[in-house]
């Protein structure tokens, strides 16, 4: 079980309080008159879906029921940072990049 | 490859079982082939066993990181069905449960395919609504299907609980007949006989680690033991479909999620069928070893570590205990994850893709293990005609552009 920090709680949780609520920082189309039938497409159902690092959305859905940002390994489940709803993650694959710890990502 | 018998086997004991012909080589990789499949598990080598028996191309590579048939397909909970509400599915899934019926003859390998009947249960009004329309599609579309109620579920099966006072009561279910199990391993290594017998290269421990292209066409793909040259890529990669289309450079609409299952210790024979439930979500049947097989739902996360969490293990068994409480105290025994490549409709992706030469065979989620035979018929069609097989038409990628859904989300009983 993953142990979450929540940053509006400002507290460890367990994940069972939690929702994961899918890839973070996808944009809508910003323009939705204009918007191709390929740019809805691939704002509603294509995803990076990454083998390593991670930016998605959780929720803390029986606790303060809000979200925020997680960026975790998908190989390890580790959890490297949490973030509220407008930050940008610290930890990217490129500020991984040439550490060690990116290796088992990479496989 | 010699063909097995009863008589074989008696031949065989006589010098103690030590002379038993290797089921397939394991050859050095060629520089070139007429067709790639990327991904050792029961579709690849299913697309690979048709690729040589029904269209004649035997210069054939099936590459796999691991060992054939050691992810998902090793995973499963062994559940063959058909029993889908949309016509584009059903058809794909009946023409799997039509190949399965003779597939141990047709490999001359036991799948141990047991036709013990799935029962998908009903426990609310809405719940027996859906059962209804889904058993009258099916039943429109040439598929087995009854609704049954609850004495007849209870006639089926004495051991589940179908009082009325539960908190999730059973109201009945749909029973599909022709549907059951069948040995998971079994239908990998029979596929890969059969397609090593016809001359197709099974390199194993051969990993994928880039897509070759020129001119947005496929000239092969990169591997842990060199470059290896086809015009004709097939990717059947489930868990790992998004890291081998991005290697090749566009994105798909799947995310990878592990899916856990557990075994119990092995018990005397007390459950004859397949028992699904949607509302309370879990599944169970009995192997021929004796031991419970139980699945549920995926761990909502990406994940590619092919385990998840407890408490999803948690929830699990108390949909079982819930249906069954006389097994509230048998033990598990093992517990793993797979990661499925799960879809926005729960339908599979079995398409061309923006690179010319390049197939994708995925997306089936949860529920890939029942369209094995069905899938690689299917997809080798495609591989070989460089268009889709008309039953895989529907399954474009091209489909989350237009919106052309095929919406299988609970409709099929349990999204399993």
């Amino acid at each position: 079980m993953l142990h979450i920090y929540c940053p509006h709680c400002d507290e460890h949780r367990e994940e069972e309080e939690f929702r994961s609520k899918g890839e973070a920082h996808i944009a809508r189309p910003p323009e939705p008159e204009s918007a191709s039938d390929e740019d809805w497409g691939n704002y509603l159902f294509f995803r990076k879906n990454p083998r390593g690092l991670h930016h998605e959305q959780w929720f803390h859905a029986v606790g303060c029921r809000k979200f925020f940002n997680v960026t975790r390994d998908t190989v390890s489940y580790e959890i490297l940072e949490t973030y509220k709803p407008g930050q940008q993650p610290v930890v990217t694959a490129e500020s991984r990049n040439g550490s060690a710890s990116d290796k088992g990502a990479a496989k | 490859m010699k063909q097995y018998s009863g008589f074989g086997l008696v031949k065989h004991a006589l010098s103690h079982h030590e002379n038993w012909q290797r089921m397939w080589r394991n050859p050095a990789p060629k520089r070139e082939y007429d067709v790639i499949i990327v991904g050792g598990g029961g579709h690849g080598l299913a697309t690979a066993y048709y690729l040589a028996k029904v269209h004649g191309i035997t210069n054939v590579a099936v590459v796999e990181k691991g060992w054939l048939g050691g992810g998902n397909t090793a995973r499963n909970t062994t559940i063959v069905r058909s029993n889908y509400l949309w016509d584009e599915s059903a058809w794909l899934y009946e023409h799997a449960m039509k190949l399965w019926e003779g597939l141990s003859q047709e490999l001359n390998y036991n799948v141990m395919f047991s036709q013990r009947g799935v029962m998908n249960l009903g426990h609310t009004l809405q719940d027996m609504r859906d059962i209804h329309r889904r058993v009258n599609a099916n039943r429109l579309n040439g598929i087995d299907g009854e609704v049954i109620d609850a004495r007849q579920v209870k006639e089926i099966v004495p051991h589940m609980d179908c009082t009325a006072n539960r908190r999730f009561p059973v109201l009945g279910a749909s029973w599909q007949p022709r549907a059951g199990v069948a040995r998971h391993d079994a239908v990998a290594w029979g596929f890969a006989r059969g397609a090593d017998a016809l001359g197709v290269d099974m390199l194993q421990q051969t990993e994928v680690t880039g897509i070759r292209t020129s001119g947005g066409k496929v000239l092969g793909v990169e591997t842990s033991r060199g470059f290896i040259g086809a015009k004709t890529v097939g990717v059947v990669t489930a868990g790992n479909s998004g890291v081998l289309a991005k290697m090749a450079g566009f994105k798909l609409p799947v995310e990878s999620h592990p899916l856990q299952a557990l075994v119990s210790e092995p018990m005397k024979p007390i459950l004859d069928t397949v028992v699904m439930s949607n509302h309370v979500h879990g599944y169970i049947s009995q192997s021929d070893k004796g031991d419970l097989v139980i699945g549920a739902g995926i761990d909502g996360y990406v994940g590619y570590g092919q385990r998840g969490s407890y408490q999803t293990i948690e929830h699990t068994l108390q949909a079982i205990v819930e249906l069954f409480p006389i097994f509230s105290r048998v033990r598990m025994n093992r517990q793993w994850g797979g990661i499925v490549d799960t879809t926005p409709d729960a339908c599979p992706i079995i398409s061309a893709t923006p690179v010319g030469g390049l197939f994708f065979n995925c997306g089936w989620g949860t529920g890939g293990f029942k369209a094995t035979p069905g899938s690689g018929h299917v997809f080798a069609a495609t591989l070989a005609a460089g268009k889709a097989h008309p039953l895989a038409a529907p399954f474009t990628i091209d489909r989350f552009i237009s919106g052309k859904l095929i919406d299988e989300h609970g409709a099929a009983g349990v999204a399993h």
